[in-house]
């Protein structure tokens, strides 16, 4: 919604059915979080997505991905190292 | 002969959720085994150039497990939580914690099934809130100090 357009936090209300207090209270969040930025312009405060931030979010996500996948490396060599002394050590029998 | 031919899939089914699954060439008690015993979890589970050390780990529900990573350097960084579900050898829950960073808790669930000699791995990541997830990123900005946020980027140093 906000990535189309800046909007104020009435414009914003308008889309939830939640109170205009409570979108006040989630976008002070959002905006200490730095996802997004509240501008005063004139009489109206304008909310503005910060892309950049969202970015790290998905960054985040892709750190996470990188931890598992490197994880699953390891898992994946020691099991085929279990199975290649396995099938040495039925040799020897 | 590693398994870079079968690279995980990666799904997001919910903006709280991340799933991975990951086929591996071996039994599932196997594979189930290196995930649950003292002596194999530090072969695999941190990052290659941290040696990583078991310092708490009982393996049933309610029980505590603590890892830590240790770097050339002498720094440490430990990880910890407590198992939820505990059902040899299909299935493990439990709450994964960056101690650097607490309260950020992740809920990390893995399924193990095998077909054919194979067992495939299933790991879901279940951040408590969207925000949570977020929220490992942007923690330190509630305290204003960059301290977290320090610790954070030595934190995803060490995931890499």
């Amino acid at each position: 919604m906000l990535a189309e357009q800046p909007l104020t936090l009435n414009g914003v209300a308008e889309h939830f059915e939640i109170s205009r207090p409570a979108i006040s209270k989630h976008m002070k969040i959002l905006a200490e979080c730095g996802l997004v930025v509240i501008r005063q312009r004139g009489r109206e405060r304008y909310c503005e997505v910060q892309p950049a931030k969202l970015n790290e979010v998905s960054t985040w996500v892709e750190q996470y991905r990188q931890t598992w996948e490197q994880r699953f490396d390891r898992l994946d060599e020691y099991l085929n190292q279990q199975s290649r002394e396995e099938s040495q050590h039925e040799r020897k029998k | 002969m590693s398994g870079k031919n079968n690279a995980a899939t990666v799904t997001l089914p919910s903006a709280q959720e991340i799933v991975m699954e990951r086929i591996f060439n071996a039994p599932r008690e196997l594979v189930f085994k290196a995930y649950t015993d003292p002596d194999l979890i530090p072969r695999w589970w941190g990052p290659r150039r941290y040696t990583t050390t078991v310092d708490k780990l009982d393996v049933r529900a309610g029980g505590v497990w603590r890892f830590i990573q240790h770097d050339a350097a002498g720094n440490e960084f430990a990880f910890n939580g407590v198992y939820r579900e505990v059902v040899p050898p299909a299935r493990l829950s439990y709450t994964f914690e960056f101690e650097g960073l607490p309260g950020h808790i992740i809920v990390e669930t893995v399924t193990f099934e095998e077909h054919a000699g194979q067992t495939k791995v299933s790991v879901t990541g279940f951040f408590e809130s969207a925000e949570d997830r977020d929220g490992m990123l942007t923690s330190g900005m509630e305290e204003g100090a960059n301290e977290s946020n320090d610790r954070l980027a030595e934190l995803l140093a060490t995931l890499v």
